[in-house]
């Protein structure tokens, strides 16, 4: 891996949350998040990571969050503060669900949503967006002749790989992505983790992983969460062959979780 | 084991009279229907002929046609989309998409629904007091629209509000994700995505309007015609009034007559349940959700 000086796109500082049920989501969580690496949030469910996901592209506003403390910085800009243009955010962030929710349109159309939200009509723009980001979630060969198709009828593999792409129209900085292949096939997996690795030499890219083995496949750094506090904060590579604390041991060595 | 053979015999015996008690009550259900629309039609297809639905009662309206009454019909019907449509839609995106989940939200729904188990007199009663008295409409086919949309909101506030809360929670989720507003979500996504079951409401709570008489007798319906109303102000005659009328008010009235109005109202009625039932069944079958 060329090791570049890595920049920080994202630092989260002192992050609280709890959500209005009681249930504390995250205790006080500093982390950061750099620039052209995959970022990997690890731990067993309802440890928080989807909650922190969901904050740093304010999706969390929706949920039911009683109260929320810290700093979340974007280019060391507080997104969290109110004056935060929270549309502009999630135009430069872009969101994958763990369920591949394709809208209820054409294949053409699920990407250029993001776009037309904007008010862009020109078609040559819209066009190049299209073919540019299925090149980028490695679908245009499948889909090419069929784009004004229902985006519904394609398999579940090319529907995560449209939602990848649909949330590229944007431009985004950021990729945010929450166990986008939760519910596929190893071979879809493969074209989605692959898809990754090429993108993020222009773009940060958060990964919430469905499994242990998929963290250590895609992970540049790798950060052990567990109920809401941020265990240990390593190097891919050393996460899974020497972490320093034991809890994370036992964890990657799926010892429990 | 002979003894558990009875004992099987028995539970399959019951299993079948049990499935012909119940289809039993089915029929029940439903045979008064079809003798209902059969006997109608049976009585009244000898009546309906081009010049009964164009032409205007005669001879103390023993004779000639329903003109007046089925285009006051309409005209009803319409007058009732264009108040209660926009407000029942708007009402709906509200209570689904925006209005916070507290008590006065709850009291509203509780509101709406029960608004819905009034009875129809009460509304025509409503309506006199305020369209036709204070506010000083007459009786006109405004007053009888506005009536009649109060009735309707109910209906098509809740179906519309049901059809709209059935739309995925994830599709906008993604929505919001990819930079939208709450308005562009709704608008683009929310909203096709629930339109048949929103049209399916209008059209039910349209039918329940163009049928009702109790609202329409203080507030707009006239007995008797000689022409066909020009403006909103204008009174007018409507069909379930002027069935009411001679099957009640008009001594010596043939059957005929009688029968052929009331099949033409459930035509137009049942027309318009048709039209929603397509509607539902087409959106389902396309549905991808």
């Amino acid at each position: 891996m060329m090791e570049t000086s890595k920049q920080v796109k994202i630092l989260v500082e002192n992050l609280s949350l709890q959500y209005s049920d009681g249930i504390e989501s995250l205790k006080n969580v500093t982390l950061p998040f750099y620039e052209n690496r995959i970022n990997v949030l690890l731990g067993p469910s309802g440890g928080g990571k989807s909650s922190l996901l969901r904050t740093l592209n304010r999706l969390n506003d929706l949920a039911d969050v009683k109260e929320i403390s810290g700093k979340v910085l974007i280019d060391g800009v507080d997104i969290l503060s109110p004056s935060t243009n929270v549309i502009e955010l999630r135009r430069k962030i872009g969101m994958v669900f763990s369920r591949p929710v394709v809208l209820p349109m054409s294949i053409r159309e699920n990407i250029t949503y993001g776009l037309e939200l904007e008010g862009e009509k020109n078609r040559t723009k819209l066009e190049d967006a299209v073919e540019r980001c299925l090149h980028q979630a490695a679908l245009f060969d499948e889909v090419k002749d069929r784009l004004d198709d229902s985006a519904n009828a394609l398999s579940g593999g090319q529907k995560q790989r449209l939602c990848l792409a649909r949330s590229l129209a944007t431009e985004p900085e950021v990729i945010l992505l929450d166990e986008p292949t939760s519910g596929l096939d190893p071979v879809s997996t493969l074209k989605v983790e692959g898809s990754l690795e090429s993108l993020k030499e222009n773009y940060t890219i958060v990964l919430v992983p469905h499994s242990i083995q998929q963290a250590g496949r895609t992970s540049d750094y790798c950060a052990f969460i567990l109920q809401g506090e941020l265990i240990e904060h390593l190097p891919g590579n050393l996460m899974f062959t020497n972490p320093k604390i034991q809890k994370t041991k036992d964890y990657v060595e799926g010892r429990f979780g | 084991m002979n003894n558990s053979e009875n004992e099987y015999g028995r539970r399959k015996f019951i299993e079948k009279a049990g499935i012909i008690a119940l289809g039993g009550m089915t029929i029940l259900t439903i045979a008064p229907i079809f003798f209902i629309v059969g006997y109608i039609i049976y009585q009244g297809s000898p009546a309906i002929s081009w010049e009964f639905i164009s032409g205007f009662p005669s001879d103390g309206m023993k004779a000639g046609g329903i003109l007046p009454a089925l285009v006051g019909t309409i005209y009803l019907t319409v007058g009732t989309a264009i108040f209660s449509v926009p407000l029942g839609i708007g009402a709906a995106i509200y209570l689904s998409e925006y209005a916070p989940d507290n008590n006065i939200t709850r009291l509203i729904r509780v509101a709406i629904i029960n608004l819905a188990g009034i009875p129809s007199v009460v509304y025509g009663l409503f309506g006199l007091g305020l369209f036709v008295l204070f506010l000083n409409f007459g009786t006109s086919i405004l007053a009888g629209s506005l009536t009649l949309s109060i009735m309707t909101l109910p209906i098509i506030i809740s179906t519309a509000e049901e059809a709209l809360r059935a739309v995925p929670q994830s599709f906008r989720l993604v929505s919001v994700s990819l930079g939208g507003t709450k308005w562009q979500t709704i608008r683009r996504v929310v909203l096709p995505q629930a339109l048949p079951g929103i049209i399916t409401g209008i059209i039910l709570g349209l039918e329940r309007a163009a049928g009702e008489t109790a609202p329409i007798l203080f507030t707009v319906a006239a007995f008797f015609l000689p022409r066909l109303p020009s403006t909103p102000f204008d009174a007018t005659m409507a069909l379930p009034y002027h069935l009411f009328v001679i099957s009640t008010q008009v001594p010596g009235m043939p059957v005929k007559i009688q029968f052929g109005t009331a099949l033409v109202l459930l035509v137009f009625t049942l027309s318009m349940n048709l039209i929603a039932t397509t509607i539902r069944s087409r959106a389902r079958a396309k549905r991808e959700w």
